[in-house]
């Protein structure tokens, strides 16, 4: 059973001591009829076991694309990733052939979606489902990946996962459903798991129950988690780190105490100010003007300008604003982020 | 100040669940909204919140007149919506208007902004003669902040929030006093949500509008808010002003849902003492006997399964609340 995850241990390029994720300058392009859309111009960013990483920015920013390009499920054609690596545990997925590339996926990275219903096939049980993972790829007998479903449904706090492992994904409610999509995505217990909003169609009381679960398995596991979403409140509740995401690029990338505290970028500091706040009742709320820009047409130098309240003549030429190093542990791209860390 | 502009009394919408094809026989009912008694008064905003399924929607669609009650009544300035018909009732319904959630799908792609935003006046033919309406339609999207020379232009050539603002415009058209505001910007990003908030506060002043805001993101809810009811399956368990409701809720649901909203400080984490609810909302269809919260509430005693607690101001509570036991929790002043 573990002889899988000692074969990927043997793969060239493995370095113990790399970090267990590494995205470094990924780009990746959408080819369509109404032109070239750079969906993700230059994301950087590194995950440690243990550690949650957020990825924060409004729709449309590249968040998914970001995530489907890590797991190798990007829409190709039109999605192209024309630059960058993906490196797990220094061993680059895009540069592995596509067989062990899967094999490195299957076992060591998952990812959860919003919309657990069209993540989960409706013709067949949940355990059934489940067992197939089990079986394929841990060559389990049915009766033993049956019980090893039991577990899993069971350790995701699904009430009496016995008789519900025959079950249909419809038959569950929609923070049930969201459970047994966690429940696929540990089945092979990776060390990264990617979760692309995964409460963002939940209520509150439900979310809370979610997120609970996932810190829970985090902590029992040691995983990395990168958790994409565009919600402040869960990013406060959850972080270690934080990059902020606009029109494809990690603007700003920071541990999260430092991020809320002051902002070293213009778009997160105007994130974070246009949410309502007890403070601000019966005030205007700070709006960001504008709107984001199209993606087959991003501004030249920096692409948040045109919305930019810092903004100066620099900032309308290229080169865009390379990421500064504000901290040794933290990045920011904008030319004038001395400033904006500055300002109260 | 306290001028009384729409009220309902037992207010009841249960959709029939049906059985058979050709004799349909009623063998239950989805108890949607199940008893709601409410008030708005003049320039104010109530909001409503409550998990999903719980009958927002519902209530809003009954409000507008999109829904017919099974019982009840909902006055508008004094008169009976509910039993008005023909001319009167179209008369009356010009004063209590609708914005919708989704900006996407909720205007017709084929019409231009120009139509839709005047539409109202082909029904209401009265309010705008004929050769004003261009003029009209254009002033309506000045007001929202949109170009009056688009007036041509399609949905789809707008942004999330600029549909939004279309949507707006339209339930201005026929100059209401009551908007009913289902979600209108639960769809839109941070930074757009806050454009469209001001608005709706902005046109509350100019125009003297009361709103109805149904939102499930209690954040925004208080913030434009004066008045909050909080709904669980079909009916109001608590009700209060903004800041009674957000740091001394009584009912033991409110003080869940208040506790499971993250706050947008890290500096806070692990500081709120949080009450995770166990398990989903139970089935409007089959609501539990007595107090429908008990399935899940930690504090429940027998007397919560055979006694249905009234909406009411109790010993410890100061405002409305449906709780035998309804008692305040300072809560954790949240974002
Ligand atoms: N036309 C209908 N026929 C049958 N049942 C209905 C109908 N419309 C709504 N319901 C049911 O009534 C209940 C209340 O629904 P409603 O849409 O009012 O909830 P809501 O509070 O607006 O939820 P959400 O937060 O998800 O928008 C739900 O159980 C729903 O399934
Ligand atoms: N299959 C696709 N074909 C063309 N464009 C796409 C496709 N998938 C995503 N995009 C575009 O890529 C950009 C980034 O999308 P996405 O990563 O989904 O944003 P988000 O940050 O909201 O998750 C968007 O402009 C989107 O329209
Ligand atoms: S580089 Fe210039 S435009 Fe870009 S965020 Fe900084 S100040 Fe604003
Ligand atoms: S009446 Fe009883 S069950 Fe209902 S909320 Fe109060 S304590 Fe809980
Ligand atoms: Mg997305
Ligand atoms: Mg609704």
């Amino acid at each position: 059973m573990t002889d899988i995850k000692a074969e990927i241990d043997a793969l060239p390029g493995l370095d113990p001591q790399a970090p267990l994720l590494d995205v470094n300058d990924l780009h990746v392009e959408f080819r369509t009829r109404d032109g070239v859309a750079r969906a993700v111009n230059g994301a950087n960013f590194t995950l440690k076991p243990g550690e949650t990483l957020c990825i924060l920015g409004e729709s449309g920013c590249g968040k998914s694309v970001t995530a489907q390009a890590i797991m190798g499920i990007l829409d190709t054609p039109p999605g192209f990733i024309t630059e960058g690596q993906v490196r797990y545990r220094g061993i680059d997925l895009l540069k592995l052939p596509e067989a062990e590339r899967r094999k490195v996926r299957a076992n060591h990275i998952a990812m959860i979606f919003q919309d657990a219903l069209s993540a989960l096939n409706p013709v067949y049980s949940v355990g059934f489902q489940l067992g197939e993972l089990f079986r394929k790829h841990r060559g389990m007998s049915r009766g033993d990946a049956k019980k090893r479903s039991i577990e899993l449904l069971d350790q995701v706090r699904i009430p009496a996962a016995r008789s519900r492992v025959t079950d249909y994904p419809h038959q569950f409610s929609g923070g049930m459903r969201q459970r047994v999509m966690i429940a696929m995505a540990l089945a092979l217990d990776p060390e990264v798991l990617i979760a692309d909003e995964p409460t963002t169609a939940l209520d509150v009381t439900v979310q809370a129950q979610i997120m609970n679960l996932l810190a829970d398995l985090q902590n029992e596991r040691n995983m990395g988690l990168i958790l994409i979403t565009h919600d402040m409140g869960v990013v406060a509740d959850v972080a270690d780190r934080i990059s902020v995401m606009y029109a494809g690029k990690v603007v700003e990338e920071a541990p999260v105490y430092d991020i809320y505290a002051r902002p070293a970028h213009p778009y997160t500091r105007a994130l974070l100010e246009s949410i309502p706040r007890l403070d601000h009742k019966g005030r205007q709320l700070n709006v960001i003007r504008g709107l984001p820009p199209a993606l087959t047409a991003i501004p030249d130098g920096c692409a948040f300008h045109p919305r930019c309240s810092y903004a100066k003549d620099d900032c309308r030429q290229d080169p865009p604003p390379p990421p500064y190093a504000v901290q040794p542990n933290r990045t920011a791209r904008c030319h004038f982020w001395r400033e904006v860390v500055g300002d109260e | 100040m306290s001028d009384v502009v729409l009220e309902t009394k037992g207010l009841v919408k249960h959709f029939p669940i049906t059985r058979g094809i050709v004799f349909q026989s009623k063998v239950g009912a989805v108890r949607a909204v199940d008893g709601v008694d409410l008030q708005l008064n003049r320039g104010e905003t109530l909001g409503v919140v409550g998990e999903s399924g719980c009958g927002k929607s519902t209530l809003a669609k009954l409000l507008v007149g999109l829904e017919k009650p099974t019982s009840g009544e909902i006055n508008v300035r004094g008169e009976d919506m509910v039993r008005l018909k023909g001319r009167d009732l179209r008369r009356a319904r010009r004063h209590i208007q609708m914005v919708l959630q989704d900006p996407y799908t909720s205007l017709n792609p084929r019409m231009t902004v120009g139509d839709i935003v005047g539409e109202p006046f082909e029904i209401h033919p009265d309010v705008t003669p004929r050769s004003g309406r261009t003029k009209a339609v254009q002033d309506l999207l000045d007001i929202v902040g949109l170009n009056p020379d688009h007036v041509n232009r399609y949905p789809h050539q707008f942004s999330g929030g600029q549909r939004q603002r279309i949507g707006i415009a339209r339930a201005l058209a026929l100059k209401p006093e009551i908007i009913v505001c289902d979600e209108p910007v639960s769809a839109l990003d941070v930074s757009i949500q806050a454009q469209v908030i001001n608005l709706l506060e902005g046109l509350q002043d100019e125009l003297g509008l009361s709103y109805i805001f149904i939102a499930h993101d209690l954040s925004v809810v208080r913030h434009i808010s004066d008045r909050v009811a909080v709904m669980y399956l079909g009916k109001i368990v608590e009700a209060g002003g903004d800041v009674a409701i957000y740091e001394q809720p009584t009912h033991p649901y409110t003080q869940a849902l208040l506790s499971a909203v993250p706050v947008p400080d890290p500096r806070l984490r692990g500081q709120r003492d949080q009450i995770v609810l166990e398990g989903d909302v139970p089935s409007p269809a089959n609501p539990p006997s007595g107090c429908r919260f008990r399935t899940r509430c930690w504090k429940a005693q027998d007397i919560c399964a055979q006694e249905e607690p009234k909406l009411e101001i109790r010993d410890r509570s100061g405002h409305p609340s449906a709780c035998h036991f309804a008692e305040a929790r300072e809560m954790f002043a949240s974002g």
